[in-house]
């Protein structure tokens, strides 16, 4: 079991407050993610679950029972941290064991457990080597293997991926997901990346200054922001923003067009620009459009397109796909 | 750190190594590069030249002095005795009390400046009101001079009538020691720990300063306590520095003398003989030269076996 639960978390370092009260409900064995730009409090929330840092106000529920007061170590949830924190002077095996350890189980026992976690991350070969003889993802396996040998009720993860390269943070991130599937243990999971965010998440929560911006399945995110900093916050390219007399027409402070639901055409009806750049990936192509008074616009179309920069065209919104945002930002519906 | 990829920048394993990379290595390649070794090469050579000198004068000089019988009382008749000096100085009963002497001095200073430079270290990385203020006061005895602080141990503190530690005696009705009588050895000991425990406070501050914080972080969420934090995570980590101070501090407290020359006058009897003492009243109180210049050159050997010994025992913490 690891359902989690946050009532009114309130975080204040002195006079700054990093977490303005956030309410959320995190059901058991679900993959959450929490996103947002650099300082908007996302380390910090996971900390308070953690209960590495005391909460100023609010309560945190694990499977019903407030654990505000009660030390990290008996809150029964494991962490990787971004650093992934392995103790140098230990063989794997050590590193992996010295919770189990700690908790005083039998020899015998521990050492079922470690093999059995090593087996589970095939990290079996390496138990004996110190943490510095091994690769940077060997590493993070051995910190996820800490993490999973305790059995905890929840996993939380503190940007485990970014100090890996590109091509291993892939791979990576598919394995944290299936083996968080496989045990079906709850797991927290802290990015600033939207892509690790919406590949890996059940649902998303969007922080920004130490609020909630939205909670939800991350094609919730994507089809129907909460505001603008939802939806300029998900989605690669950024949305477009348009505001001005084109927005009123729509009966909107701003309307919001994303890049994949402007349709791209020589002639015809639409807004008019020039391009400024175009980026030619073979999948995919991208347009940075000029387009006078309504602003820069970025338009993206799925395969090739025999366009380059100084070209003319016209770009028209799928009226479907327009999202519409009031004076204070709020979205808009129908 | 050549063969594994730092990737986090927070591990601290290997920053000795980074520091003593060789940066001057010279590589082989292209025109430019034998040219620039020629040049560091001929800038080094005057500064070279004169350590060298400054090594193989004196040497030389006490090699020679070692064979001759040359007393400062009757200089006129220095003569060549071969290896006397040396068998009369290691056959001296009072060589072997002084170097028991030295090693217990040596053994029992490292011993006490480790034991409370620890917990010392563990107190000031603690974040208190005014840390600044107390850090400096603690490293202050090191910068006082060995005969100064000598001085001051042995006329303020430990005098047997008017010390500091004779009045407290007082105050509890309990007789006043007289250190330097009754326990002369163990009260040069104390005053040369109070003088080093700086040094070794200092380097093991540093380092607890350089324990990643996650670390600790991790054995908290593995649930570790403070004295499993400390057995297992912090004192492991203290392994290396700890190898430093007692390196650094093996060489100069081989060498102790102000403190013994301003308190015992290396007595009573031989109690507080050192060896460097032992050369030292060799020298300027019987002016045996001779004998002196082969005490120095015994001390030498007796420095290199125990330096020999303790890389051998403790090295390996220093290498990564």
């Amino acid at each position: 079991m690891g359902q989690i639960t946050l009532q009114n978390v309130q975080k204040s370092f002195g006079p700054v407050h990093i977490i303005k009260g956030a309410d959320l409900d995190i059901s058991d064995g679900s993959f959450v993610v929490f996103v947002g730009p650099s300082g908007c409090g996302k380390t910090t929330l996971l900390r308070l679950i953690a209960g590495l840092e005391d909460v100023s106000g609010g309560n945190i529920l694990i499977d019903g029972k407030n654990v505000v007061d009660v030390p990290p170590a008996k809150r029964g949830l494991s962490m990787v941290f971004q650093s992934y924190a392995l103790y140098p002077h230990m063989s794997v095996r050590g590193n992996i064991a010295f919770g189990l350890k700690m908790a005083g189980l039998p020899k015998a026992e521990i050492s079922r457990k470690v093999e059995a976690a090593a087996a589970t991350l095939n990290l079996t070969p390496y138990l004996d080597r110190k943490p510095r003889e091994l690769s940077g993802g060997q590493r993070q396996r051995v910190a996820i293997g800490r993490a999973i040998v305790r059995e905890p009720k929840a996993f939380l993860f503190d940007e485990p991926l970014s100090n890996l390269d590109a091509a291993l943070r892939v791979q990576m991130r598919l394995e944290v997901t299936r083996l968080q599937k496989q045990l079906g243990t709850t797991a927290i999971y802290v990015t600033h990346d939207q892509v690790e965010a919406m590949t890996m998440a059940d649902k998303i929560v969007v922080l920004n200054g130490g609020k909630i911006e939205q909670y939800g399945t991350p094609l919730e995110l994507y089809e129907k922001p909460a505001n603008l900093f939802v939806a300029g916050f998900i989605g690669s390219p950024k949305m477009n923003f348009i505001s001005g007399e084109v927005a009123g027409r729509h009966d909107a402070a701003t309307i919001g067009v994303r890049p994949e639901h402007l349709k791209i055409a020589r002639d015809g009806e639409g807004w008019p620009g020039n391009i400024m750049v175009a980026e030619h990936l073979g999948s995919d192509t991208f347009l940075y459009v000029d387009a006078g008074a309504i602003g820069p616009l970025t338009a993206r179309h799925v395969g090739e397109l025999d366009l380059s920069a100084g070209d003319r065209v016209l770009l028209s919104p799928d009226p479907g796909r327009l999202h519409r945002f009031d004076e204070t930002g709020k979205s808009l519906r129908a | 750190m050549a063969h594994t990829p730092e990737l986090s920048p927070s591990q601290p394993s290997g920053s000795l190594h980074r520091m003593t990379a060789p940066a001057l290595q010279p590589t082989e390649t292209g025109t430019g590069t034998r040219q620039t070794q020629l040049l560091a090469r001929m800038l080094l050579t005057p500064a070279v030249a004169l350590l060298f000198i400054w090594m193989i004068v004196p040497l030389a000089l006490t090699i020679y002095f070692s064979l001759l019988r040359y007393n400062l009382l009757d200089s006129e008749s220095a003569q060549f005795v071969g290896f006397e000096n040396f068998r009369y100085f290691l056959t001296d009963p009072a060589f072997l009390a002084s170097l028991q002497n030295t090693l217990v001095l040596v053994g029992s200073v490292l011993g006490l400046t480790i034991l409370l430079g620890i917990p010392l270290a563990l107190l000031l990385d603690q974040p208190v009101i005014g840390r600044n203020i107390v850090r400096l006061m603690v490293i202050a005895p090191f910068f006082v001079m060995p005969t100064v602080s000598a001085l001051i141990w042995k006329n303020l503190l430990m005098h047997p009538v008017s010390g500091l530690f004779a009045w407290i005696a007082k105050l509890f009705g309990a007789p006043p020691i007289d250190w330097f009588n009754d326990i002369p050895l163990f009260a040069i000991i104390l005053i040369v720990s109070w003088q080093w425990l700086p040094f070794a406070t200092l380097i093991l501050l540093t380092a607890l300063q350089s324990l990643d914080e996650e670390q600790k972080e991790a054995a908290e969420m593995d649930g570790a306590g403070a004295l499993s934090t400390f057995i297992y995570i912090t004192l492991p980590h203290l392994a290396r520095p700890i190898t430093v101070v007692i390196l650094i501090e093996t060489i100069f407290l081989l060498t102790v003398f102000a403190e013994i020359f301003v308190t015992t006058g290396g007595g009573p009897g031989l109690q507080t003989t050192n060896i460097a003492f032992l050369i030292y009243s060799q020298a300027l109180i019987q002016y045996d030269v001779g004998g002196a210049s082969a005490g120095g050159l015994v001390a030498v050997v007796i420095a290199n076996i125990v330096a020999f010994f303790l890389v051998r025992i403790v090295g390996r913490n220093l290498e990564a």
